[in-house]
């Protein structure tokens, strides 16, 4: 027990420190603001911890992210809104339909790939957005949904408080990252990522790649849907912008700037994001100015983003001890009879040749 | 029959505009592997192009059409030495997302340059003429004609010249056993310029019946994508079908189907073909 | 009878990679595919591991006909392959490259892994136990623990054999194991391609160095232009006309 301590020592500490950190924060916080833009900020980061595992652990490029959170907005409003649901009721109901939706749409989009696939994600993003816009009867158009809900009471617990809404908001995220990184750890996780490193290689194994791409999609969409839910119930008002392309962008930006892949890549990115955007307040208008030209900087100078390149520069530094301390590194098997390192084929390409 | 006439020229008109926008990605997609997500922006400050030239500096509408063609290739250049020429060895997401990093940061930059009003290019021909008892305003008639040089231009350009033949060759074959000793950079370099005027060109004909805003590109680039991936990605015959199939389908449905749904028409389009052709319309089939 | 196709064609588009071919592997043979370049040695393993699907004619694993199945179940079935281009999982361990390899033969799926179920750790040890004892297998124990980009061009060869080792094959499949490595290297690659056979794999490969062929395989057949055109021993197929006039006729030098 205490060698596995010790071998998850970083985990420990970074979830002691998360714990620690967000149930203190609403008594700390100077402000009632702060308190918002980190309930908002924890809601984005459900979402973006869905996008991860579709795009990180997996590598698809899904860019219809947006319009499931729309979709789980919509569906937990209008089930609150239209049917007097208890939001209990309507936050598993609207989880679930958009995870049914989202595979409907992986049986139509996983048949295809690279380019293809994220130009059709992106069309069915486009148009459960006009849908919601244009249904007027049902969501209201463009005027949106007014008048949403509180979540109700558990018992003697209430949601009417600001710190309430945020704690709320905190139980989900933490048994969002307790999922994600159970997947991460086990066997399933192990399957997402060799898909990502080559499909082929995958199949060859006897990987069913379109079912473990169908699975994580579906769990994707589902803590998506949640986000969503969570949404409509704090915001309270929903418009259709909200399942735009747009803000699946900007869901990707959170991730890249966290880093993908990694477990506490998509807090550790919205998180970031979101001070960046509250520093930039008197230049609201230079905000996706500014996002535009990081997205571009971070995809070609620090594409592991900061969780990635941190533990990059981990390894460096280990890396640097170990040699002092060993005098000099062991070399590989065979190192220097071949011809050095070998060269790897690069990611996302096909290497079935016909002769 | 009257209304049914009129659409065919609204959907030619439409296909035209489509047309030269979906040319350009397919082009640069077929050369470089990049989908191009700023390409429709490129659309965008192609029409602010044309409109500033003519009303901050009373230009008239063609020398301003020209500026705009020259000062968005050299844009186009600039975002190819800039962005995609160095990441061309990185994966395909990290492409596609560099572009989509692009797109967000001359949108947001048109908004803070310009702001967010809708502007109208002048219009000099908005006479209406009848031609074999089709109404239509001349601006159409010249968005048709416009585009139909354009197109004939760059059939020449592209058959009759060295450069014009190689890109061709490096669109549709991009193994390219044959085509050693190419200067990839020129080839590359050039193919943004062009693609990059031919947005220009689109926005600059179109300005006077469209309106102008930042983010007038979006639904565009997402129509040319649908268009070019109808047409099977990097193939130019296959824009310039796909772009006509598409305007017609899209005027005829707003005509005698919805109007308040026209845009969904597109991506319903697309999503059907690909859940059925898997690999576009016309792809060679592997497996 | 392990494995048998009956008239397998490929065609790509109008070009024809592959016409008619009849083969049959035994169970424990070690058999060998030569041929010039773009002979459709390489189409020829693709289809028969599932890679592409052939435009006719069948094929049989274990008897039953397996044509039509889906990539990932010809592996399911026993069917293992290395490619052409070493293909390892590059940003992982040696030991993790070969963990995942084992996946197929686990059960544990989304609830084991949020729950942690008894399971989803048996299996995880399951993994973890076959790739090492693969591992000790193929000789890089010792290095299990190094990142894929810090082995040799060789190791990372055996690494990919061991990879297609640790889904328990029957049939393996071999797609050029020996190009780019030198001459010690080759003869320690035969000596584990030996020993494969004799642990009770059936060794199906791909080879230019014709060598190493003529001193490994049982069996051989060779193939020009898509077309099966001699099998048999390898004394046999060396002393065949029309093998020597393909190669000869060829560009290849073998």
């Amino acid at each position: 027990m205490l060698s596995f301590l010790k071998e998850h020592k970083f985990k420990f500490i970074g979830y002691g420190l998360l714990l620690i950190i967000g149930i203190i924060f609403p008594i700390v916080s100077p402000n009632r603001y702060y308190l918002t833009v980190a309930t908002l900020g924890f809601i984005y980061a459900i979402a973006v911890y869905g996008l991860n595992l579709i795009v990180g652990y997996l590598g698809q490029l899904s860019l219809a992210q947006a319009g499931f959170f729309g979709l789980g907005a919509y569906t937990s409003g209008l089930l609150m809104l239209k049917l007097d649901l208890n939001f209990w009721l309507a936050l598993p109901l609207a989880a679930i339909i958009t995870t049914i939706l989202a595979v409907l749409v992986g049986l139509i989009s996983f048949r295809t790939k690279g380019h293809y696939f994220v130009i059709l994600t992106l069309c069915i993003g486009v148009i459960i957005n006009l849908v919601i816009e244009k249904w007027d009867s049902l969501t209201g158009g463009v005027r949106g949904l007014i008048g949403i809900p509180l979540p109700n009471p558990i018992g003697p617990l209430e949601f009417k408080t600001l710190e309430s809404q945020y704690y709320l908001v905190f139980v989900f995220l933490l048994i969002t990252i307790y999922v994600m990184n159970r997947i991460s750890s086990s066997l399933l996780g192990r399957t997402f990522r060799s898909i990502r490193n080559s499909e082929d290689l995958a199949s060859t194994l006897g990987i069913n790649v379109m079912y473990n791409k169908l699975l994580g999609f579906a769990i994707a969409a589902f803590f998506t849907g949640i986000a969503g839910a969570l949404y409509a119930s704090y915001i309270r008002f929903l418009g259709p912008e909200i399942s735009t392309h747009h803000l699946t962008f900007e869901f990707l930006l959170f991730l890249l700037i966290g880093g993908q892949a990694t477990v506490a890549g998509p807090l550790v990115g919205t998180l970031i994001a979101s001070v960046i955007t509250e520093s930039l307040q008197f230049a609201q208008e230079y905000r996706m100015v500014i996002f535009g030209l990081m997205l571009i900087l971070i995809v070609r100078f620090f594409p592991g983003g900061a969780v990635g390149e941190a533990r990059k520069l981990k390894v460096k530094v280990t890396d640097f001890y170990n040699r002092r301390k060993a005098g000099n590194y062991p070399s590989g098997p065979g190192a220097g009879s071949s011809k050095g390192k070998l060269g790897v084929p690069s990611k996302g390409e096909s290497h079935v040749t016909k002769n | 029959m009257d209304l049914f006439l009129q659409q065919i020229v609204n959907g030619l008109t439409l296909g035209c505009i489509y047309c030269l926008v979906a040319l350009g990605l397919t082009l640069i997609y077929g050369i470089m592997e990049v989908p191009n997500f700023a390409h429709g922006h490129f659309y965008m400050i192609g029409a602010y192009v044309t409109f500033f030239m003519m009303t901050l500096y009373g230009l008239n509408y063609w020398l301003s059409a020209i500026i705009a063609g020259i000062v968005l290739a050299i844009l186009g250049v600039l975002l190819e030495r800039l962005v995609f020429h160095p990441m061309r060895h990185t994966p395909a997401t990290n492409k596609f997302i560099a572009a989509v990093g692009a797109m967000l940061f001359l949108e947001a930059l048109a908004r803070v340059l310009w702001g967010s009003d809708y502007r109208n290019i002048p219009s000099v021909y908005d006479n209406v003429v009848q031609i074999a008892g089709i109404r239509t305003t001349e601006q159409k008639l010249i968005i048709i004609i416009g585009a139909f040089v354009l197109m004939a231009a760059l059939y020449v350009f592209i058959k009759k010249t060295l450069i014009g033949s190689t890109i061709e060759a490096m669109a549709q074959n991009r193994d390219g056993a044959s085509l050693v000793g190419i200067d990839v950079n020129r080839v590359a370099m050039l193919t943004f310029a062009v693609a990059s005027l031919l947005a220009a060109a689109a926005a600059s004909l179109s300005g006077p019946i469209f309106l102008v805003y930042p983010g007038m590109g979006n639904i565009i680039i997402m129509k040319a994508f649908v268009i070019i991936v109808i047409g099977g990605m990097g193939s130019i015959p296959g824009a310039v079908i796909g772009a006509f199939i598409l305007g017609m389908a899209e005027t005829m449905g707003a005509t005698y189907i919805s109007s308040s749904y026209k845009d969904i028409v597109a991506f319903a389009i697309l999503v059907l073909i690909l859940s059925i052709r898997p690999s576009g319309l016309f792809a060679r089939g592997v497996r | 009878m392990l494995l048998k196709t009956e008239h397998l064609t490929k065609n790509f588009g109008g070009l024809t990679a592959l016409n008619k071919v009849d083969f049959e592997i035994n169970e424990g043979e070690l058999v060998a595919i030569i041929g010039p370049n773009g002979a459709g040695k390489s189409t020829f393993f693709n289809v028969i591991s599932g890679f592409y699907r052939p435009s006719s004619g069948t094929i049989k694993f274990m008897g039953k006909e397996i044509t039509n199945l889906e990539t990932h179940n010809f592996a399911r079935l026993g069917i293992g392959r290395t490619f052409q281009t070493t293909h390892l999982f590059t940003d992982s361990t040696v030991l993790d490259n070969l963990i995942i390899g084992y996946r197929s033969k686990t059960k544990m799926g989304f609830f084991d892994a949020i729950f942690y179920s008894p399971r989803s750790r048996r299996e995880e040890n399951m993994c973890r136990e076959k790739a090492e004892e693969i591992l000790d297998f193929i000789g890089l124990l010792e290095f299990k623990n190094y990142p894929v980009a810090n082995i040799s061009q060789e190791a990372a060869k055996r690494l990919a054999i061991g990879l297609a080792l640790v889904t328990e094959p029957r049939l393996l499949l071999l797609d050029e194991p020996a190009a780019g490595i030198n001459h010690g290297e080759t003869t320690n690659l035969a000596n584990l391609i030996k020993k494969i056979q004799q642990s009770g794999i059936t060794v199906c490969l791909i080879e230019h160095k014709m060598k190493m062929v003529m001193n490994l395989a049982e069996k051989i057949m060779v193939l020009n232009y898509g077309t099966k055109i001699a099998e048999g021993t390898p004394k046999e197929v060396s002393e065949n006309e029309r093998v020597i006039e393909a190669y000869l006729g060829g560009v290849e030098h073998a």
